[in-house]
């Protein structure tokens, strides 16, 4: 944990140092397109990767009853026989999690000195995944206003909905607040249980180190250390029509805010932030439940060579004749 | 490739998909720093251009808390200029174009202050302004 967070601050010291030596350049041109560019083709690779490996066996998650004889009801999404109902299963599964929601934990409950072993429903991530998803994904779709010109009418929509308590100018967003809850809950989970601090990496912990640098330094640059917002959506403007310029007046926490995006960008298809399109890849969630309808070959085994009796026949056919044998075709007569 | 005929055009939706806004922006013309009608005859603003710029939302929020919560209604910049808080009357005697001035870099970057959900733009019911707020 220490070390990713060195990693991340250090992220956080070099954008700022960096800008403020005179590489804003650097930090808001060239790591921002650059980080868009290993981003997408990371993303292909990885994918190109999973989608060249054969699946040997049939091993889709069955949650409950297999479809099998017409009188036995089966369960139609948690053990789907068609691929609408396997659509239905992936697409439930990336929108509402719902295999997390079946998450257990593992405590010990009990009065008195009989503490006993206990295997109970645990909500907690499941509810704080999908506040973190769901409000990454909002704030994500904000950002668009400093990318297209004009604004599209339904960015103003979500922003209104979003900032609806009118707290503050500029007004408060209430996602920012929720996704900054949301990654502290993740990363203070990891933090207390002590069973999942002993198997928890350095992989598990630098993700959210940098989200957390996101987080902080976005909400930092909106409501506390500002910059111009009109020079920041000329930069940006500029980055995405590829005619890069760099205005006055854009502040350091701009470029740290920067930076830990396109590190995120240049990290995520390396890292366990991959699931995004892993999950589509999962032979548990993408086969069908459909073992007793049909046979799943493996398509690395050989092609099978057979040897039918009719051509066993054809080769010893004389010396069956001769043995007495039962034939299912006599030898000709020689004439 | 394994179910190439699925892979393929779910990796193209997705590289469409992140790369839209450059797409777009072939079409939309080049974008430039909205102009601002300024206003004529004015030196300077309450506070230098560079803070008003960044932080005049934060300003206008002070101000509001401080002229009707606390009853406050002078306000003395960092240049040593004193001001009379308020919006219509100090604000908006320079800045007399809503349109012309807050709005074009507003639309344009998405912002919708919910000033006017009470102020009203200068002009827009009786053409007056005041003094301009100097003390």
């Amino acid at each position: 944990m220490a070390f990713s967070l060195m990693m991340a601050l250090s992220i956080a010291v070099i954008a700022g140092v960096g800008a403020g030596l005179g590489l804003e350049y650097f930090f808001g041109i060239v790591l921002p397109l650059a980080a868009v560019l290993v981003f997408i083709a990371g993303v292909v690779w990885r994918v190109i990767g999973w989608a060249r490996a054969p699946v040997p066996f049939s091993i889709a998650t069955t949650g409950g009853q297999q479809k099998s004889l017409p009188w036995i009801k089966p369960a139609c999404l948690d053990a789907p026989y068609t691929s609408v109902g396997v659509i239905g299963r992936m697409v439930l599964e990336a929108v509402t999690f719902r295999s997390l929601f079946r998450n257990t934990a593992a405590e010990m409950r009990g009065e008195g000195d009989e503490p006993r072993l206990i295997y109970w429903s645990s909500k907690w991530l499941w509810a704080f995944g999908l506040l973190f998803h769901a409000a990454f994904f909002l704030v994500l779709f904000r950002h668009f206003r400093f990318f297209l010109e004009p604004v599209p009418f339904f960015i103003p929509w979500i922003e209104n909905l979003d900032g609806l308590m009118q707290f503050g100018v500029p007004r408060f967003f209430m996602s920012d607040a929720l996704l900054l809850a949301a990654v502290l809950f993740l990363l203070l989970r990891r933090l207390k249980d002590p069973k999942l601090r002993y198997i928890s990496l350095p992989a598990d912990y630098f993700p959210l180190f940098v989200l957390l640098g996101i987080i902080i330094s976005g909400i930092a640059l909106r409501y506390f250390a500002k910059s111009d917002v009109a020079s920041i959506k000329v930069l940006t403007m500029g980055l995405v029509t590829l005619n890069p310029v760099l205005p006055e007046g854009v502040g350091t926490t701009f470029f740290v805010h920067l930076t830990f995006v396109s590190v995120l960008l240049i990290y995520l298809p390396f890292s366990k932030l991959m699931h995004m399109a892993g999950i589509f890849f999962s032979p548990t969630r993408n086969m069908p439940c459909n073992t007793r309808q049909y046979r799943h070959i493996n398509p690395w085994n050989p092609p099978k060579k057979y040897r039918t009796y009719a051509e066993y026949e054809d080769e010893f056919r004389e010396v069956m004749a001769e043995a007495g044998l039962p034939l299912e075709k006599q030898p000709e007569e020689e004439k | 490739m394994y179910n190439a005929r699925y892979v393929i055009p779910a990796l193209l939706v997705f590289i469409i998909l992140i790369t839209l806004p450059f797409w777009v922006n072939v079409v939309t013309p080049e974008y430039s720093r909205p102009e601002l009608v300024l206003p004529a005859g004015a030196e300077a603003c309450v506070e230098p251009v560079e803070y008003m710029r960044a932080e005049h939302m934060r300003l206008l929020n002070e101000w509001r808390d401080a002229a009707l919560r606390e009853g406050k209604r002078v306000y003395t910049s960092s240049t040593g200029q004193v001001w009379d808080i308020n919006l219509q009357n100090t604000c908006m005697h320079c800045h007399t174009d809503k349109a012309g001035f807050c709005d074009a870099c507003h639309d344009s970057n998405s912002v919708d202050p919910y000033c006017w959900d009470c102020h009203i733009e200068p002009g827009a019911v009786t053409g007056a302004s005041g003094n301009g707020g100097k003390q």
